[in-house]
């Protein structure tokens, strides 16, 4: 089967949740982003796999072609919680695995709405929520955080050092959200949101669109795009093993951790390879899980990765260079592929201030709720 | 319309109100593999039996899993509140309010002791004006 490679790829500056006119126009937006990046035209692709969640009956990848080419190319648009772009990815990687196609292109879109996530209720009867506890995001990534703290004593500031650790980390970079400093008194002193997770604890809600272009090995050579390209290493996804609390409580880990062991089998490679990672800080107590979950570090030690520094840039694994959910942003169809995209510009050593020395691996992880992971492992071609 | 004097709804469908006799939680057990989920199914998601499901009434005791104090919340609900997971004694593990504490991160033990209480659902009343009644956890009298 042919190695499957990243020849163009981008994304959007993240913006104010309702900043955008439509959903089509910013995906548009980032698909002409990918193609220039790539140098290639809409009819040089095969197919498009478009993610996006909150229009997902709305037909989005085809209106997405209907303002840049409509080229009656196969298009399939795809919804599956946060893992939504990562997902639109993986579908085109394995269609040109497949050797179906030579080339295609992936999208991921969000316009988003303001306020808390989750908890709307549904259903007949009164409002559940705070009569049956919380089903608010905030909440909910609070309780899988104490559930850490449970087994290994993780503090309330530690979990707070992952918002200042990230925020720091998207004043390098423009296209973020937000580029300011936030230090721990301002982040464990911020508006109290559902304990111990802060306001400045909680993923942002942004309009942001990012894009890729994937290519079959045959195909980079005989377009001679390999001097950027990115080689997809694994491809792995997951869904949620049973676990005797999942009906109250996402198991946010058994999940990663089965997705994250068979991206390590497909690669062929072990989390000492990696030299930065990408993963879903949708609020500061998820991230130090996944440290853990991923393989960065032993059961147990999360907490002293981030009271050391082996996470932020410049340490012995970078997490969330970009600024990560917290600070980048979350529009949620799109952050799958917004990994992948800085994932790929430390690879080909184009990222500036923010850049990891010599990154040669790269991992991005997304988990949407309900549940579904995605991990991806990129390569740098040469 | 609201009749005064008819019986209070329960919240859930796993929340059983017998008459004449005290709320309790109602499970189903999987025959095959022993499983506790919460309402009413067909197949058991842990070993893929079918149609193996046995109803099963949950203990009134349990201890808390883990919590989060909650302060932002949706217009009109009052906070704080405590979210609280808890797991019952013989299996089954239930969301809900944890009372009876102060809302403060410091007076919540993770692992205590916990009643499932039943009471009136903080006032919530449907669009008919029925009254319903909810599960609580509360920390258990020593």
């Amino acid at each position: 089967m042919s190695d499957v490679y990243v020849v163009g790829v981008d994304m959007t500056k993240f913006q104010k949740a309702g900043s955008t006119r439509s959903v089509s126009e910013l995906g548009a937006r980032a698909a002409l982003m990918a193609l220039d990046d790539a140098g290639l035209k809409i009819q040089q692709m095969e197919a498009l796999y478009c993610g996006n969640l909150y229009q997902a009956s709305g037909m989005v990848g085809q209106r997405v072609l209907q303002e840049i080419g409509q080229t009656g190319i196969p298009v399939v648009n795809v919804a599956n919680a946060c893992a939504t772009g990562a997902t639109a990815f993986r579908e085109g990687w394995m269609a040109i695995k497949a050797g179906v196609y030579d080339v295609v292109l992936a999208v991921g879109v969000e316009v988003m709405g303001k306020g808390l996530l989750g908890g709307g209720g549904g259903g007949g009867g009164i409002p559940k929520e705070g009569l049956l506890g919380s089903a608010t995001m905030p909440a909910v990534f609070a309780e899988a955080g104490m559930e850490h703290a449970r087994k290994y004593g993780t503090t309330f500031e530690q979990f707070a050092k992952v918002s200042v650790k990230n925020h720091h980390h998207s004043t390098m970079n423009p296209k973020a959200m937000y580029q300011i400093e936030t230090p721990l008194e301002m982040v464990m002193n911020a508006e109290m949101i559902a304990y111990p997770n802060t306001k400045l604890m909680c993923s942002v809600n942004v309009d942001g669109a990012a894009s890729a272009v994937l290519c079959s090995e045959r195909k980079l050579k005989e377009l001679g795009l390999g001097k950027r390209a990115v080689r997809v290493r694994a491809s792995a996804m997951a869904s949620d093993p049973w676990q005797e609390r999942d009906l109250v409580m996402p198991d946010v880990n058994t999940c990663t951790r089965l997705a994250a062991k068979r991206a390590y089998e497909m690669a062929g490679c072990s989390p000492e390879d990696i030299n930065l990672v990408e993963l879903h800080d949708c609020f500061a107590t998820a991230e130090l899980l996944h440290y853990e979950n991923l393989g960065l570090c032993k059961d147990g030690e999360a907490g002293r990765m981030i009271d050391t520094g082996e996470v932020a840039l410049g340490g012995r694994v970078p997490v969330n260079v970009s600024g990560g959910l917290l600070s980048k942003g979350h529009p949620l169809g799109a952050t799958g592929i917004a990994n992948i995209y800085e994932v790929c510009t430390h690879l080909r050593g184009e990222a500036g201030k923010r850049q990891v020395p010599n990154a040669r691996f790269g991992m991005t992880h997304v988990i949407g709720l309900g549940s579904a992971c995605a991990i991806h492992i990129l390569e740098k071609a040469n | 319309m609201a009749e005064a004097a008819k019986k209070p709804l329960p919240v859930v469908d796993f929340l059983k109100v017998p008459d004449g006799g005290d709320p309790y939680l109602e499970g189903q057990k999987c025959k095959q593999c022993g499983a506790v989920y919460l309402g009413e199914r067909a197949h058991c998601s842990k070993c893929g039996a079918r149609d193996s499901m046995q109803a099963t009434r949950l203990s009134n005791r349990g201890s808390l899993y883990v919590f989060s104090i909650v302060h932002r919340s949706f217009p009109g609900v009052e906070v704080p509140y405590i979210s609280a997971v808890v797991d019952l004694e013989g299996g089954g593990t239930l969301k809900g309010n944890l009372i009876g504490v102060e809302a403060n991160p410091e007076k919540i033990e993770l692992g205590m002791p916990v009643d499932v209480v039943f009471k009136d659902a903080l006032g919530r009343k449907d669009r008919e004006g029925n009254s319903y009644v909810s599960y609580f956890f509360q920390p258990r009298a020593k």
